[in-house]
């Protein structure tokens, strides 16, 4: 009995026992509809064990997607708690929690899968590849953070979730003053998707390095493949920092080392620095791809090419030096004194400078254009004057005087939410209905997706925009509760009614997505947005081997090109393809995984010893192991192609 | 699978071109890793509670040991490289067996030296200082250790399957994991012991 | 019509807040940090809104005359690659701007972390504020007493905070008087602040502590220098001193209201200040005083 006690919920309510009740109930209904229906072969054989990147991206954008409404579930709920003063529907500890695991949801688990999703659907279309450079490990990096993410959502009711926010600060998510198992689920869950990530990042640098179509130099790449290319450099270079910091904290939580302690040399500014010597090009590694999609949105639908490429480029590489140069602006108040807040506080309003010449190339694109506003479009323009807010307040941020002011409050709060959300989710949301043609063969109705698109950005800015005056006034951000005479009640009414608007705009496109589903026609073409990259010259929904014939590229647009120039894409003969196997090694390697980081967290040995015995025993699998794919006969290929709408 | 003839066998095929990039950008994230330590360990350096310092517990004998065993097999794995490129599986398959050898020597010596100071009071739990120095050289044992079974599994292989494209891009990967183990080594070398004996 | 639902609630929002409330708390200084801080602000708010106008006017130049259904059917947008001086305007405009705003920031930066200007004449008056979960404790020195939770303070003389944590990191806010400052466990960082006006100002941890971190809000009241020391002498007079025991107790986690004491517990329990890497116990003090006092700027 006393071995399941440390599995019990340190601070249990209703709503918990009531989650409990549900998730088990939600999975006996999919055991039981997967047996009844005969899917368990289907599941295993097209989604568990696929190598495929488009499958894997659907995969990642439905995880995004569920993440998503975990994440806002939480953002409700925090928003309705400060909705009035001294509401005590949740309590400190309970709030708490959601905030931190609000915070991880939303970056870690549902920000970084979006942009995975679509760069491992679009890019390697972009560049005309049949795969990336690593199939399998593409699998396992999905599959390592699918089971990080699993890990992390138990813990709301496996133990207890992390109450530290999701900067998780030493010495308040040590030991002495985190007892419960929450802060393990933190370190060790984020631990195994940051590998997947790593992985990732490495995969794609290849892919994009090697892979592209013939003719396609660096400088022909559409903006999206270049801003992944410059995402996943970064990838590589700021993860190992965090993959070193979550060590140093699991040491400290499980093994009672003092890196981050109050006693015996510990240092909890450590801490703070490593974390975000990765969590500010974190932000990056999201905004950039979201500039990607954004060029190519503005482009397609201004009917012009994209304004200024070569500066497009140059900014992004710029932006990337930069990331890793600015982290003290975290914590200009630890009191480093005023010669390094002056230093970072010029480096960091420097990013404010390549950043505004995107804008101004966005601007500058629709120019002499031809605008159709069409949803992707409509969200790329509202994000335009959305971001601006966000950017701009972001250079009073970085003012480190100015900040002793604003730091901990409500402003910052205000100022990186309009940020991510036009920047990153706006993106992911112009992504999603832009390249949703080409992932599904049907298009989402333009109607509801526009009205989803002004529900959506109204309630940003309701919700937000009260956040910039309330931390001006002083409201501290996590705090659970504040007094009738603090004066936020007002700026807090309001964000809440915002949050409640942005759920309605979520609710929107989940019934979008069914409606188009239901109605949407299925005979679009491969090119129903009138675009101009390599990615729309295949079919709609994309064949497993992407193109029948490698595309062969002359120009920066070469979809575009070969639409009203006549350059010839396919010049080459149907030849037997080369695809790679499917595995199932990186599904059962990441479950074992998942049991052993369960072991971890709540120091279990044995199960640890043997699911690491058992990721040995997979990795020495794929050592030994003969894989040199399959080849699809011209036959096959020819009949696909038919099928598909005649041969290219 | 197209086999390219003019080049080295390791190259020879566009996924063992790609193999072997991958590797090197997996290298840049391990500099990474290791860059994180080690500015936590200079930041540490001092940081030693009640515990012991530096010059108090490191001693020289087994760290030269330990230094001359990893020199030397990171010659005998350029010297199997080379045996590679000539096609002389033999000789190949004796210097890959020779290095991994003296890589086991090595940690032994680096057991050795962690019971060492745990006799001399400097555990995990004694201090910052010692936290990140255990931490350090145990990241950089792990992968050796980690490294060891690599080799040994790429040696069956070559035993089993010879030398092929495969095989020869394999051993090629491991030469390279194996010099930056080496090279991380010369800085623990010299910013921690030399340091910290000074 | 969507487009004047969105200006609608832009709208609302900014006069409903506007007016239900008192002047903003940060931008109505009463202390000269503060007020350099709140110029900053208004100051960099102006620019801002010029970028702001500026992007929202071009947005909408583009969107009325470039819309597709302004245009004939048979329009074909040309192709730009780029202009080298368009770019260069885009860089260069910025460039200036971010330019003088950190010129801006570098000289606030020296100004807060001094002596506040015009106070130079006198000493500060050196306060030591720790946190514990989830409470402040004030010690002065100088006077040698101690307050939990409140804080006086003289108007016509400089302040100078030590800060230190005896756990989680919490940071000193008092926004009418200045910016905050985080107080740690293993060093004591230094807040210049000074009061112009006699009065009752808000006063909070703003960094996240835990379980009780919403209520880890302290009082401070500015008065004039003789009623300061009036003050003074009747804690004196009054209270209890602090002991080693009742300080232990007090560190225990919880809220506590306002307390007073003669004495500090600085005496038994010196703050963190040379003390980088030492143990638990102060007596390791001496023992590695010789070591590198790694300051956090390398960071």
């Amino acid at each position: 009995m006393e071995f399941f006690q440390r599995f019990a919920i340190p601070h249990p309510s209703p709503a918990i026992y009531a989650s409990m009740v549900a998730i088990v109930l939600t999975m006996i209904a999919i055991v039981v509809g997967v047996t009844y229906f005969k899917k368990w072969g289907y599941l295993w054989r097209e989604w568990l064990t696929t190598v495929d990147h488009k499958r894997i991206g659907i995969m990642y954008l439905i995880s995004a997607l569920l993440m998503l409404f975990r994440g806002g579930a939480d953002a409700i709920m925090m928003r309705a708690q400060l909705a009035a003063p001294e509401n005590t529907l949740l309590d400190a500890q309970h709030y708490n929690e959601i905030f931190t695991t609000h915070g991880v949801v939303m970056i870690i688990f549902m920000a970084m899968p979006f942009i995975m999703a679509l760069m491992n659907f679009v890019v390697p279309l972009q560049i005309g590849a049949r795969d990336v450079a690593f199939p399998r490990l593409n699998a396992l990096s999905f599959w390592l953070f699918f089971m990080g993410a699993m890990l992390f959502n138990i813990s709301f009711v496996v133990g207890g979730s992390p109450d530290a926010g999701w900067t998780s600060y030493f010495p308040l998510a040590g030991n002495e003053f985190s007892t419960s198992v929450g802060t393990n689920y933190y370190m060790i869950a984020i631990q195994i998707a940051g590998i997947g990530t790593l992985i990732t990042g490495i995969n794609f640098l290849v892919t994009i390095l090697k892979m592209r179509a013939p003719g396609m130099t660096l400088m022909r790449m559409p903006m999206f493949t270049w801003s992944a290319l410059i995402t996943n450099l970064i990838i590589v270079f700021a993860f190992p920092v965090l993959t070193i910091a979550l060590l140093m904290g699991t040491m400290d939580r499980l093994f009672g080392t003092h890196f981050f302690t109050l006693d015996n040399g510990g240092m909890d500014m450590l801490w703070a620095n490593l974390f975000w010597i990765w969590g500010h090009p974190e932000v990056y590694i999201l905004i950039l791809p979201a500039f990607g999609v954004y060029s190519e949105v503005i482009s397609t639908f201004s009917r012009r090419n994209l304004y200024g490429y070569t500066s497009m480029v140059a900014s992004m590489v710029v932006i990337s030096l930069l990331s890793f140069t600015v982290w003290v602006h975290h914590f200009f108040t630890m009191g480093q004194g005023a010669l390094t807040n002056s230093i970072f506080s010029i480096t960091t309003m420097a990013i404010a400078v390549p950043t505004g010449v995107k804008i101004f190339n966005w601007l500058l694109t629709m120019w002499r254009g031809k605008i159709v506003v069409t949803t992707p479009m409509l969200y790329s323009l509202l994000f335009i004057p959305l971001f601006t807010i966000g950017g701009v307040t972001g250079v009073m941020l970085g003012m480190s005087a100015a900040d002793y002011q604003y730091h901990n409050t409500m402003f910052l709060v205000a100022h990186f939410h309009m940020v991510i959300i036009p920047g990153v989710v706006f993106a992911m949301l112009a992504g999603l209905t832009y390249w949703w043609p080409k992932m599904f063969g049907f298009m989402l109705n333009e109607k509801l997706g526009k009205a989803a698109a002004w529900v959506i950005a109204a309630g940003t800015l309701l919700a937000f925009m009260p956040m910039f005056f309330t931390g001006l006034d002083g409201q501290a951000r996590r705090m659970y509760t504040y007094s009738e005479t603090a004066g936020y009640t007002t700026g807090n009414m309001i964000s809440f009614v915002g949050a409640a608007i942005l759920a309605i705009g979520f609710v929107i496109i989940v019934y979008n997505i069914y409606y188009s589903f239901r109605y949407a026609p299925r005979n679009i073409g491969s090119d129903p947005w009138d675009a101009r990259s390599l990615e729309w010259a295949t079919h709609s929904p994309v064949p497993d081997y992407n193109f029948a014939v490698t595309p062969q590229v002359e120009s920066r647009e070469a979809f575009w090109d070969a639409k009203k120039k006549g350059h010839v894409l396919f010049k080459e003969e149907l030849k037997k393809i080369h695809m790679p196997n499917s595995s199932g090694v990186p599904f059962i390697m990441s479950a074992l995984f998942f049991v052993f980081g369960f072991g971890f967290i709540f120091s279990i040995w044995p199960l640890v010893i043997i699911s690491g015995i058992g990721i040995f025993a997979c990795m020495a699998h794929r050592s030994f192991e003969k894989d040199d794919g399959f080849y699809i006969p011209v036959e096959e290929v020819k009949e696909t192609e038919e099928k598909l709408g005649g041969a290219k | 699978m197209k086999v390219d003839q003019s080049l080295p066998l390791e190259y020879g095929t566009e996924q063992n071109q790609m193999n072997i990039l991958g590797f090197w950008i997996f290298l840049g994230a391990e500099i990474m890793l290791f860059a994180t330590l080690f500015a936590s360990y200079f930041t540490l350096e001092h940081r030693i509670g009640s515990g012991p310092s530096g010059a108090e517990i490191f001693e020289i004998t087994p760290v030269l040991i330990e230094t001359f065993l990893l020199l030397t097999s990171s010659f005998t794995i350029g010297l199997a490289i080379h045996a590679m490129r000539l096609g002389r599986q033999k000789a190949m398959m004796g210097f890959l067996a020779v290095t991994l050898l003296l890589g086991l020597a090595f940690l032994g010596v680096e057991i050795y030296e962690f019971i060492h100071y745990y006799h001399v009071g400097a555990t995990l739990q004694t201090s910052a200082f010692t936290a990140i120095l255990l931490t350090t050289l145990g990241t950089h044992g792990a992968h050796v250790t980690l490294g060891l079974f690599w080799g040994l599994f790429i040696l069956i292989q070559i035993k089993k399957r010879g030398l092929t494209p495969a095989t020869a891009n394999k051993s090629f990967i491991f030469s390279l994991y194996w010099h930056f183990l080496d090279v991380v080594w010369i800085f623990i070398f010299s910013f921690i012991y030399l340091k910290g004996m000074m | 019509m969507k487009l004047k639902w969105v200006l609608l609630s832009v709208m609302i929002t900014i006069s409903a807040v506007l007016t239900g409330c008192e002047p903003l708390m940060v931008l109505d200084p009463k202390g000269p940090q503060a007020a350099r801080q709140a110029s900053d602000i208004m100051m960099s708010i102006g620019i801002m809104s010029f970028i702001v106008i500026v992007v929202f006017s071009l947005l909408a130049f583009m969107l009325i005359k470039y819309r597709a259904s302004k245009q004939s059917e048979d329009y074909e947008p040309p192709y730009i690659e780029g202009n080298i001086w368009v770019e260069a305007i885009c860089v260069g405009i910025p460039i200036l701007i971010v330019a003088f705003l950190s010129v801006v920031s570098v000289r606030s930066n020296y100004i807060v972390e001094a002596t506040p200007e015009g106070y130079e004449h006198k000493e500060p008056l050196v306060i030591y504020a720790s946190s514990s979960n989830w409470k402040w404790h004030f010690s002065y020195p100088e006077q040698g007493i101690e307050t939990v939770n409140y804080l006086y303070i003289p108007t016509d003389r400089a302040l100078e905070f030590k800060l230190y944590s005896h756990g989680p990191i919490t940071s000193f806010w008092i926004p009418q008087l200045g910016g905050q400052k985080y107080a740690m466990a293993d060093m004591v960082t230094t807040l210049h602040l000074a009061a112009d006006e006699a009065g009752e100002y808000m006063g909070r941890n703003a960094n996240f502590s835990g379980k009780g971190f919403a209520e880890n809000i302290f009082e401070v009241t500015a008065m004039p220098e003789q009623e300061f020391e009036d003050w003074v002498e009747e804690v004196k007079d009054t209270a209890s001193p602090i002991t080693e025991a009742k300080f232990n107790e007090l560190l225990e986690p919880g809220h506590l209201g306002r307390m007073t004491f003669t004495g500090t517990h600085l005496e038994f329990s010196p703050a963190p200040e040379h003390n980088h890497g030492a143990g638990n116990s102060s007596q390791d003090n001496e023992h590695h005083d010789e070591e590198e006092h790694s300051d956090h700027s390398g960071h």
